[in-house]
């Protein structure tokens, strides 16, 4: 056992130098020891701050169009080229980090919380198992395309009016991927939690008077969360594209908002002769999806309980 | 997660394009006999050079539509237009320049001057051309000419080619040569009405004589027609690949040229393209129409392999919304009778068309595989009168001037306002990638002078449908984008622009003026053209009536795209000579390699 | 477990007839029109659109449609495509094939490559095989089909000149040559979607790896002395399969689905385009056929999950 045995050092050096004990603290310290997680993060950082910062710093304007210049490599004056209308690339990039980190980040916390309360329920009580599986069956079954269609129709004036243009698109993007995305992560909870609520562990907890509540939070979701984090991890590059996605079919922001996977898929075609314009978004999205699996995989080592001596 | 809605994008994208196309072609309708001496009884043009029937091997067309039926009469789109033409022919097709071409089954144009037209313009007589036979060997007669107006003609057929069935009074078979058509009144428009262009196909009596009314919807004939064009059916497979073979019975004992044609459906336009002019696996590649910058360097590049005809014919325009979208308006948004806060004001809507940058818009985006740019509304006849007037011209501090002296002055967020009234536009269009450039640019040519623009797009599954919220029809917005061609006669174009024909709740959104204009004066003009039979005064009207459209910026005429499609074709095919009136594959007897 | 399947099986009819209607009800909603095509077409009046959709059966109620197709369907007929006026079971058949051979082969080679780099980046972990293994997966799901599939075109069929992009569906597999002709077509298409698959499975198999090794009987069976590939497989792997065997069930009904951008860029005429196309056509009938069949394949392959999950871990109880 190779792994196993490589973390035993670095768990007895936890041990001697562990301050007080507490679950998320011992997450923490775990997290922060694992070179991976810490750089995974301090990436994400860097991308959230330039995402937020970067266009005050990087001040061309990611809209003024110069078919002049129009996928010109990347040169001093525009360090990522220009697009096929003449647009500063870096300027897009960054803005259209903005969004799809936001995106990304947002609609998957969505759809791996619904998945997981669901998968939960069903795993946990017998009787609630069949009607939420069927309805998981239900959703898995339902063709994508006719329901946004169906529910640009009903919902995307009434949510625009309400919260506003921006707001109401980006909450309507995260609704949208997060309803439609969560049956997997339902189905793989369910059954981690139909495997693990026999086990003796929980039997002991049962037995010491633990509520339902509790063991299932404490005991068995903290045990099932691997899949769950693998799904996460897996699921922001595919809300990111997803994202791009709708806004082809009217759903998304308008076309003139710059997002990653937007970008990336305007470029697509230019790929053989203005490489440049697809390799920055493709990077920053690889860059964003990389971070966010080292992440995972930091966490689901720091909250595995199993871990833990 | 992902994959599934992601995969959605790209097909999505593409029907886009798909409709915003058929929407914009396969009209051929009449057109008046504007010069009725010129019009020539040629036989097909003489492109072809002395080639052997069948020489050729194998000929591959890609569709990136694919075709799911044969028989035009229950076509789907344009895409079975084009590929039942090359078995079933109509008895004249439209000539390059909007004049009918005896190139099917008539052996000449019927006119005033050959006594085929009576002088009271109802009655027209066809002559076919003798000893004509189907593939299958079976004797062609008028009989199947008659045959095939009562099919497209009853009503429980449901074809979608059932227009002008009311104006005409008989069609019959004089002899088995002659057929014989009756107008109920005095019709301009005769050719159009019958007998000439892509809706007119023939059908062979004997194998659809089962299938008229009710049977028509599920006739096996429907898959596998038998016709009188240079190919007959090898196999089809609905909605993926066509093959044919040379149709032994074929008229013209030299033709066609290739043993077989293969019409490859599916994938996108740029891999269409690709085909076309990178690889060389396509030989023909319809309606290319992706953004010149994906195009150019296939085109350009040394060893490229494709080339394109440009004939234009496809009006890609901005339409004006004159009643108020105003969604709290709630039902009555968009009524006629609502009237538009700020675009109703002609300085508003000529400082829009004097900022538009139509040469950048059809320079950079479309090029001339793509279209050229245009400031007219009809296309047949060109008025030369435009080209002077300042909304044709683009000058964006003209146009900031006609807003400052008529009272639209910057408020402190930098857009222009009066009495309250804030010059905030919603712009919107079906998604397709050169419609989104042409957005952008324009937004950001407007927000120049002090309007803001907001842009959408929906997808074109929806936006071409009438009850769509977001769709073109109920206009729920104060601009919008969309492209369509015309006829050789430009009256019905001209007559959607009539207070009749405006859209509403009342009549289901399933009118023709979207954008809900209104002048009498206007429909006085049209009324004048319907009613006039002398070929010389209608052009002149027809321009009049261009001219008003123009000047008072009913609509913002972008480009004049690329018709029937933007198509690219093999250096090595010889003799293809695309009508924008027409169907792409209208003479494919002639090419040769 | 007989019983549980029984019983499975009769909940199954009343949920397909529920995701039927569900279906029915937004293909009902949704702004989609066959004739939509035409909307700009002055040589088709409005007059003419709406007799069109009157022969169509349009013009009625949708309930009124939904239990005419229900009806139709439980006398197992799908009926009549609007778009090739042909059954719609025989577009279907014809479309299977396709499918089968580019989205079902990719799904297999993506399991087959999946299964063994997830296992190998676990028992390997933090070694280079596993970086090397994880980070390919990482770009293998961080990089859209519509991107690989143009990528793969560009180099090899427009710089190389080695294989087509466009899918010929009539060639028949009889021999070597042809053999040949179909790997030639088919083998970008497979290479792309296999590598998403693969990717995504890699992660999936090496978390769940990842959780049974360090377990107590693992120690155990260490500490026996068996050897390490015999531990691993027997022990580690059983324990790891069922969110594997999750993602399986959840797969092989998509294969049917198709893979909708990877036929479309290689002109695969496979179920997954003609579904989007029928749905951007409203050819109702087609789309209804198609998703009524997938939900019958993701009901069946769940309960086969439950069934397996009981095999796969004893302590696993339907009640």
């Amino acid at each position: 056992m190779a792994a196993a045995e490589q973390e035993l050092p670095k768990i007895a050096a936890s041990v001697a130098a562990r301050p007080a004990r507490s679950l998320w603290r011992d997450a923490w310290f775990t997290f922060t020891r694992d070179r991976l997680a810490v750089t995974g993060l301090v990436v994400l950082t860097i991308m959230v701050l330039g995402a937020l910062v970067g266009p005050y710093l990087w001040t061309q304007p990611a809209t003024a169009i110069d078919f002049t210049i129009a996928l010109k490599g990347p040169s001093l004056e525009h360090p990522f080229g220009t697009d096929d209308l003449g647009r500063d690339m870096l300027a897009r990039v960054l803005f259209g980090g903005r969004i799809s980190i936001a995106v990304g980040i947002t609609a998957v916390v969505l759809a791996v919380t619904l998945g997981t309360a669901i998968g939960a329920f069903a795993g946990y009580f017998g009787r609630l198992d069949n009607p939420l599986m069927r309805l998981t069956d239900l959703f898995l079954s339902l063709p994508v395309l006719p329901v946004l269609l169906v529910l640009i129709y009903l919902f995307r004036e009434s949510l625009q009016r309400s919260l506003g243009s921006e707001i109401g698109t980006f909450v309507m993007i995260v609704g949208v991927i997060g309803v439609l995305n969560w049956m997997a992560v339902a189905r793989l909870v369910r059954a981690e939690f139909l495997s693990l609520k026999r086990r003796d562990f929980v039997e002991a907890a049962r037995c010491t008077g633990a509520r339902d509540g509790r063991i299932i939070s404490r005991h068995i979701l903290p045990n099932s969360l691997s899949p769950v984090l693998v799904a996460a991890t897996i699921g922001v590059g595919g809300a990111v594209i997803t994202e791009s996605t709708l806004s082809f079919l009217g759903l998304g922001f308008p076309p003139d908002v710059p997002s990653l996977g937007r970008l990336l898929f305007d470029a697509t075609n230019y790929l053989d002769f203005a490489p440049h314009f697809a390799i920055f978004p493709g990077l920053a999205i690889f860059l964003i999806v990389l971070a966010i699996n080292f992440i995972g995989d930091g966490l689901r080592d720091a909250l595995d309980p199993r871990r833990k001596i | 997660m992902d994959q599934a809605v992601s995969h959605y994008r790209r097909a999505l994208a593409i029907m886009g394009a798909a409709l915003l196309l058929v929407a914009a072609c396969g009209q051929q309708a009449g057109t008046t006999p504007t010069a009725t001496a010129s019009v020539a009884a040629t036989a097909t043009a003489s492109v072809a050079p002395t080639a052997a029937r069948g020489t050729g091997g194998n000929l591959t067309i890609l569709y990136w539509q694919a075709p799911t039926i044969l028989n035009p009469h229950q076509a789907g789109g344009t895409k079975d237009n084009d590929a039942s033409r090359l078995i079933i022919e109509p008895l004249a097709s439209w000539g390059p320049d909007g004049k009918p071409l005896a190139n099917g089954l008539a052996a000449e144009i019927p006119t005033t001057q050959n006594g085929g037209v009576s002088s009271d313009l109802k009655t027209v007589t066809w002559k076919l051309r003798p000893n004509l036979k189907w593939s299958d060997g079976s004797a062609f007669s008028a009989d199947d000419v008659v045959f095939s107006w009562q099919y497209r003609c009853d009503k429980g057929t449901a074809a979608t080619t059932a227009i002008y069935c009311e104006d005409i009074a008989s069609v019959t078979a004089k002899d088995p040569n002659t057929v014989v058509v009756t107008f109920k009144a005095p019709t301009a428009n005769y050719w159009g009405e019958f007998g000439v262009g892509p809706s007119e196909g023939v059908l062979q009596k004997a194998q659809f004589a089962n299938c008229v009314g009710a049977a028509a919807k599920d006739c096996p004939a429907n898959q596998k027609p038998i016709g009188t064009g240079p190919y007959k059916l090898a196999s089809f497979k609905a909605g993926d690949v066509v093959t044919y073979d040379v149709n032994p019975n074929y008229r013209d004992p030299n033709k066609p040229f290739f043993k077989t044609v293969t019409i490859k459906g599916g994938g996108d336009a740029e891999g269409a393209a690709r085909a076309a002019c990178q690889t060389g696996e396509a030989d023909y590649s319809w309606n290319l129409q992706v953004p010149l910058a994906v195009l150019q360097p296939m085109i350009s590049a040394a060893d490229s392999k494709c080339q394109f005809a440009a004939t234009y014919n496809a009006l890609e325009r901005i339409t004006v919304n004159f009643a108020n979208p105003d969604p709290a308006l709630g039902d009555k948004r968009s009524e006629p009778d609502q009237k538009h806060p700020f675009l109703g004001d002609i300085n508003v809507r000529r400082a829009l068309a004097m900022s538009a940058n139509r040469a950048a818009v059809a320079e950079q985006l479309y090029g001339k595989p793509g279209g050229e740019p245009y400031c007219n509304v009809i296309v047949f006849p060109r008025s030369k009168s435009t080209d002077s007037l300042d909304v044709c011209k683009y000058d964006p501090a003209a146009a900031e001037k006609v807003l400052q002296d008529n009272g639209w002055v910057k408020g402190s967020d930098g857009i222009r306002a009066k009495g309250g009234v804030k010059l905030v536009i919603n712009y919107q269009t079906s998604t397709n990638a050169v419609r989104q450039k042409t957005q952008e640019i324009l937004k950001a040519d407007w927000e120049k002078i002090g309007f803001k623009v907001n842009i959408t797009n929906s997808s074109a599954t929806t936006f071409f449908t009438n009850t769509a919220p977001d769709g073109y029809a109920k206009f729920y917005a104060d601009l919008e984008e969309f492209a369509s061609s015309q006829d050789p006669d430009p009256t019905g174009f001209l007559q959607q622009y009539i207070c009749d024909e405006r859209n509403a709740k009342a009549n289901n959104w399933n009118k023709n003026n979207v954008g809900r204009f209104c002048d009498p004066a206007y429909d006085t003009l049209v009324n004048q053209l319907k009613s006039e039979t002398d070929p010389a005064k209608r052009d002149a009207l027809a321009i009049q009536a261009n001219d008003y459209l123009v000047k008072n910026v009913v609509v913002i005429s972008l480009v004049n795209r690329t018709a029937p499609t933007p198509n690219g074709y093999s250096k090595a095919l010889k003799g293809v000579q695309g009508s924008p009136f027409e169907s792409s594959l209208y003479d494919i007897a002639n090419w040769t390699k | 477990m007989g019983r549980f399947i029984l019983r499975r099986l009769l909940v199954a009819i009343p949920t397909l007839i529920a995701i039927s209607f569900v279906m029915y009800a937004i293909l009902a909603l949704a702004p989609i029109d066959p004739l939509a095509q035409f909307a700009l077409d002055p040589r088709v009046p409005p007059e003419v659109r709406e007799n069109v959709r009157r022969s169509l059966g349009l013009d009625q109620p949708w309930p009124i449609r939904y239990a005419k197709w229900l009806t139709s369907l439980a006398q197992g007929n799908f009926g009549i495509s609007f778009m090739t006026r042909s059954s719609v079971s025989d577009l279907i058949w014809q479309r299977l094939p396709n499918t089968l051979a580019v989205v079902g082969v990719a799904y297999l080679v993506g399991v087959l490559i999946g299964l063994p780099a997830g296992i190998l980046s676990a028992i390997r972990r933090n070694t280079v095989v596993d970086r090397v293994i994880s980070l390919s997966a990482y770009a293998g799901f961080s990089v859209p089909t519509f991107f690989t599939g143009i990528l793969l075109i560009i180099i090899f069929s427009i710089k190389l000149r080695w294989f087509t992009f466009i899918y010929d569906s009539r060639l028949e597999v009889t021999d070597l040559q042809t053999l040949w002709l179909q790997i030639r077509q088919s083998i970008m298409p497979i290479t792309v979607l296999a590598l998403f698959d693969a990717a995504v499975l890699t992660r999936y198999v090496r978390a769940s790896m990842l959780e049974n090794l360090p377990l107590d009987y693992v120690r155990t069976a260490h500490a026996k002395g068996l050897r390490e590939r015999f531990v691993v497989l027997r022990h580690v792997l059983r324990n790891s399969l069922i969110p594997v065997v999750t993602l399986i069930a959840l797969g092989v009904p998509a294969v049917f689905g198709g893979a909708i951008v990877t036929e479309q860029i290689f002109r695969v005429p496979g179920i997954g385009e003609l579904l989007v196309t029928s749905i951007g056509t409203g050819d109702t009938p087609v789309v209804a056929a198609v998703v009524i069949i997938f939900a019958v394949l993701v009901v069946g392959f769940n309960l086969i999950a439950d069934v397996l999950y009981a095999v796969l871990d004893p302590r696993i109880k339907y009640t």
